[in-house]
């Protein structure tokens, strides 16, 4: 399938899933929020230039804000992991041009440990920032710090049976393809 | 000159991102005080739109127990009918009142419309229930929201066709309330812990306060007509520095499946707020 294709799917998927039935769960305590819907970011194409992938975290974010009715409240992390993901990848990467071999980050092209670093800082950026965005406008300290922690800690659950139940196919490619 | 364009050059992609977060940062803070945030009147109607597709399958699940809450409505007006009373005195007499039937509407004050729920979020710290029914049906905003149980919310945006009501489960939500029995009036709240809890402050301790009492709005708000339940109380935390309670209430609307609500639109809400409006003026 087409990339541009597959991405678009993606999108519209993870926001439906969010909006639809992440967000649809009942409660289970003040700190814990299934988020997964920033997973589309990590998963995105290495060679989307720095600039386009901002942009992509920023309309991403906003568009699931339009339907919780928070506009900015989720764009505004999605942003910012957006731009640091580039950052992280090069830092992570196994090996020198490993990024032109390989589509996009996942267990296959990265690593396990490198992989799992990079979801796991992510999960931490965006989890912290949203968490502090809605802690500016009411809640303790600890409010802050528990909930930090138990969203983190359900997103990662979350990723983990994502990436279990949909294993993407990553194929090596050669310079000359 | 040329270096502030070199600079903004080497550093474009850290300039556009900062651009972004204040764009992100703006809308989040200024709708957080307006509820007017860039484009929200066409993103109503889209996301309103797919909310609708998939509250027909939803929609399906709960409605057996809205049948319920709606029976359960209707016995309670129906029991109010005058036909229901009879004296054996023929002396006594039902007169029915005319002016209930007012079709000038002078002396209506609320009307109520029905309208279906489209969108419905309960685990988010600020949420917000979307309704089919907007400005080309008249609902327009800072109307009162209401279930065939209990209060529900405010509308704060509307579009053509849709309405954004914020929910009781709101950190920004606020309602004028009182006990039923004795009439002190309170403030409803949510502190965002728990759904199945709201809480009720600045009662006065002098109150004699049991557990089951009945709050419901107080006339005072512009909103809602007096007498609308909001929720009954599940617990009192007493806390001695204060001379006020602060209770626990158990709302009475059921924010987990809402199917059907009635928006109320007072009809003399201008008249009133003008006049309060112009005797704070000359007061000042």
């Amino acid at each position: 399938m087409n990339k541009i294709v597959k991405n678009i799917i993606r999108f519209c998927l993870f926001i439906l899933v969010q909006e639809f039935v992440l967000f649809q769960v009942k409660p289970l305590h003040q700190f814990i929020v299934p988020y997964l819907y920033f997973l589309y970011i990590i998963w995105l194409p290495f060679n989307i230039p720095r600039l386009g992938l901002t942009a992509i975290g920023f309309f991403f974010g906003l568009t699931l804000d339009y339907f919780t009715k928070t506009p900015g409240l989720h764009a505004a992390p999605c942003t910012l992991i957006a731009y640091v993901r580039p950052f992280l990848v090069n830092i992570l990467i196994r090996q020198e041009g490993s990024e032109l071999n390989y589509r996009s980050p996942s267990i296959t092209s990265m690593g396990l440990a490198p992989y799992a670093t990079l979801v796991l800082i992510l999960t931490l950026i965006h989890n912290g920032y949203l968490v502090f965005l809605e802690w500016m406008q009411f809640g303790s300290f600890l409010y802050f710090v528990g909930k930090v922690l138990g969203t983190t800690g359900i997103s990662l659950a979350l990723i983990l049976v994502t990436e279990l139940l949909f294993y993407r196919k990553e194929k090596f490619r050669t310079n000359t393809a | 000159m040329r270096n502030i364009f070199l600079f903004i050059r080497r550093y474009f992609n850290f300039l556009f991102f900062l651009v972004l977060q204040i764009i992100a940062l703006s809308f989040l803070f200024r709708y957080n005080k307006f509820h007017e945030a860039a484009f929200m009147g066409i993103a109503n109607e889209v996301t309103g739109r797919v909310s609708d597709k998939y509250s027909t399958v939803e929609y399906y699940f709960h409605l057996k127990k809205e049948n319920e809450a709606l029976a359960r409505r209707n016995e309670q007006l129906l029991n109010m009918l005058p036909s229901n009373f009879q004296s054996p005195d023929t002396a006594v007499q039902l007169v029915r009142d005319s002016t209930a039937y007012d079709t000038l509407h002078t002396i209506r004050r609320y009307l109520w419309r029905s309208a279906l729920v489209v969108s419905n979020s309960i685990s988010l710290q600020n949420n917000y229930i979307t309704i089919h029914r907007g400005e080309n049906q008249g609902v327009q905003k800072d109307m009162g929201v209401v279930s065939s149980d209990g209060l529900v919310g405010t509308v704060v945006s509307t579009s053509e066709n849709y309405a954004v009501v914020m929910s009781l489960l709101h950190r920004q939500s606020s309602v004028s309330a009182k006990m039923k029995k004795t009439g002190e009036i309170g403030k409803v709240q949510w502190d965002g812990s728990s759904p199945l809890y709201v809480t009720l402050t600045n009662v006065p301790k002098s109150v004699k306060v049991t557990k089951g009492d009945s709050v419901v709005t107080s006339g005072y708000s512009l909103r809602f007509p007096e007498g609308v339940l909001v929720g009954t109380v599940e617990s009192v935390i007493d806390d001695k520095t204060s001379n006020f309670y602060t209770m626990r209430l158990k709302p009475a609307a059921n924010f987990y499946n809402i199917g059907y609500v009635f928006v109320i639109e007072n009809l003399q809400k201008d008249e009133q707020k003008k006049l309060e409006e112009a005797t704070r003026k000359t007061n000042e």
